[in-house]
């Protein structure tokens, strides 16, 4: 592995000291409280600049409209939950209040994924990138270590003019991006280059096709890696580039196949350059309870997954070219 | 913008603001008519006396912001703002037409002036008033926040989340207007999901509540600045109005809620409002 993990991190840790970092910087940021600030890493923000935290209860509706009434004013709210409640259960006041005013304002979406783990289905988000996509406007964001989460923060606050959705984990997962890296929103991240074929994966996941790469380069295939950290606007050059150069992909997501991160690269894959996908993800159905490893390994989306459907794509390939 | 406090002259613009609501439903083709009409009273007495804002500026930072939470009623804030001079009067009879700026619903994204965001999605711009309304408070500017709400509008749970978020921040700076007309699409609001006791309910969300009749001009203007004068909680005003207001056949009748006026019928309005 040419990536080093300089530790386990949560991502939501990440999120909060972004928050803090861009707390310092722009005295405009104003976080809001639906209750659960320490498990969504807003208690961080909380304890600096407690004037410019507002709790606000569990009342995810009212947190999103209140946020778009602080944007009209001219600030720039964020607005921190788990991602089921916050994508979900406001959709209706993202898509009028924040989308169609276009207002700067920043979704946090916790608990993203399967990994959440022991809470169960109810907790893990699973539809968020589906539905945070298709709305005019926004932006999606899905950082792949804490190291990224904090400086994707930032990024978001003070690169983007109009709403942002950015998802991040609760469980530790390795941090190995670099501190000084160039994060650009819009900007696949090529991490290690190959010429039989693609992953493309997002959020925990980019740590799992890394682990997944490594062991195809053992079976002598070259597998390009790359973190598509933002889903929305996407990296279309990115997509079709590796696409063109080497005929395969498998995305990697913890979220529904359905719709989610696979569905936006199939778009643009299908409109341009049109090569064999795999796609990892949840199947069209519900999580459970279990630790975060077993629960990748039970539905599909571990590192031996993607090397699984890395060979099954390598194999359509190798059929396409045939014909 | 210059405050006008002769009752007579206000009530001369709101007879005005309700022929181009008529006027304009009836040139889109559809829209609702009953609401803007009922409403017509509670805009004029905002936009010519009460509120601190100006035409001209249409941004000025430190203006009073008004939420409209019930987009549907667009047709009367539209023509209060042309007739306040935010944009020329003809305009109106571009209403729900393709390219125009006067959406069917408000779409701040079209450019009119004076329009302070899109709405339409009912329960969610009182909201919006608490996020204008603490960020006043941040930068201790005492701009006031209005909003306007229906009373059907109020059976969404989202209003009340907002309701208690305002008390709780001790959000005095709004002021909550309700459009008490008992009617909704479906018919009576008792039928359909009754709201009493209104005012108890706002009470016990920590709201002052005010009650007033929604078409005296000088009963208006006075609580509505009863309300901004108020200090320590936010404001409700319930104020009785009669859905479809200045036309007396469709007075109360709820089917007039998203009706446009046929050209025969647009005579004959204008007609009953001259008589009024
Ligand atoms: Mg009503």
């Amino acid at each position: 592995m040419i990536y080093k993990n300089r530790g386990d991190k949560p991502t939501k840790t990440g999120f909060g000291e972004g928050l803090v970092d861009a707390g310092f910087d722009n005295k405009n940021v104003i976080a809001l409280g639906a209750d659960i600030t320490s498990s969504v890493g807003v208690n961080l923000f909380a304890e600096k600049f407690s004037k410019r935290f507002f709790s606000l209860g569990i009342a995810e509706q009212n947190c999103v409209g209140v946020a778009a009434g602080l944007a009209l004013s001219g600030k720039i709210p964020v607005f921190s939950t788990y991602g089921v409640f916050a994508a979900l259960r406001a959709a209706d006041q993202i898509r009028i209040s924040v989308c169609y005013n276009n207002l700067h304002v920043l979704i946090g979406g916790a608990h993203a994924g399967i990994s959440v783990g022991p809470d169960g289905a109810t907790h893990q988000a699973l539809e968020d990138i589906a539905v945070m996509r298709v709305m005019p406007n926004m932006t999606v964001i899905s950082p792949c270590d804490a190291t990224q989460t904090r400086i994707a923060v930032k990024a978001a606050i003070e690169k983007v003019n109009g709403p942002v959705y950015l998802r991040f984990g609760r469980n530790a997962v390795p941090d190995f991006t670099a501190t000084d890296q160039k994060f650009k929103i819009g900007k696949a991240d090529v991490l290690q280059d190959g010429d039989d074929m693609s992953i493309i994966a997002t959020g925990h996941l980019v740590w799992e096709a890394l682990k997944a790469a490594e062991k195809l380069w053992k079976i002598g295939v070259g597998a390009r890696v790359i973190n598509l950290h933002t889903i929305k606007p996407i990296d279309k050059n990115e997509i079709i580039k590796a696409a063109r150069e080497t005929g395969a992909i498998v995305t990697a997501e913890e979220h529904q196949i359905a719709g989610g991160m696979g569905s936006a690269v199939a778009e643009v894959v299908s409109e341009n350059h049109h090569v064999p996908i795999e796609f990892i993800g949840m199947k069209d159905s519900f999580g459970e309870s279990g630790q975060p490893e077993e629960l990748l390994k039970k539905y599909g989306m571990s590192s031996e997954a993607i090397f699984e459907a890395a060979k099954r794509v390598l194999k359509k390939k190798r059929i396409s070219t045939l014909i | 913008m210059k405050q006008i406090d002769n009752i007579e002259e206000l009530r001369k613009i709101s007879k005005e603001i309700r022929k181009d609501v008529l006027t304009s439903i009836n040139a889109a083709g559809s829209g609702h008519t009953g609401g803007s009409l009922g409403l017509a009273d509670v805009f004029t007495v905002l936009y010519f006396n009460v509120l601190n804002h100006d035409p001209e500026n249409p941004n000025w930072a430190d203006r009073d912001r008004l939420v409209l939470s019930i987009g549907h009623v667009a047709p009367v804030h539209y023509a209060t703002l042309a007739r306040a001079g935010y944009f020329p009067l003809k305009e109106l009879k571009t209403l729900r037409k393709l390219g125009s700026r006067l959406q069917g619903h408000p779409g701040k994204d079209h450019g009119l002036p004076g329009l302070e965001l899109s709405s339409g999605s009912l329960g969610q711009g009182l909201s919006i008033a608490v996020g204008m309304a603490l960020s006043a408070k941040i930068d201790k500017k005492d701009r006031q926040i209005f909003s306007i709400h229906g009373d059907g509008e109020l059976q969404e749970g989202s209003i009340w989340e907002a309701a208690m978020s305002a008390s709780h921040h001790k959000l005095d700076n709004i002021t909550a207007i309700i459009d008490r007309n008992h009617v909704q699409i479906d018919g009576k609001t008792t039928d359909v999901m009754k709201l009493e006791s209104l005012s108890d309910k706002w009470k016990s969300f920590g709201w002052n509540v005010i009650n007033c009749n929604g078409h005296d001009h000088n009963d208006l203007i006075n609580v509505l600045n009863e309300a901004k004068n108020y200090k320590g909680k936010p404001s409700v005003i319930i104020a009785e109005t009669i859905m479809g207001k200045g036309v007396k056949s469709i007075e109360n009748n709820h089917t007039w809620h998203g009706k446009a006026p046929s050209d025969e019928e647009l005579e004959n309005f204008v007609l009953q409002l001259e008589i009024y």
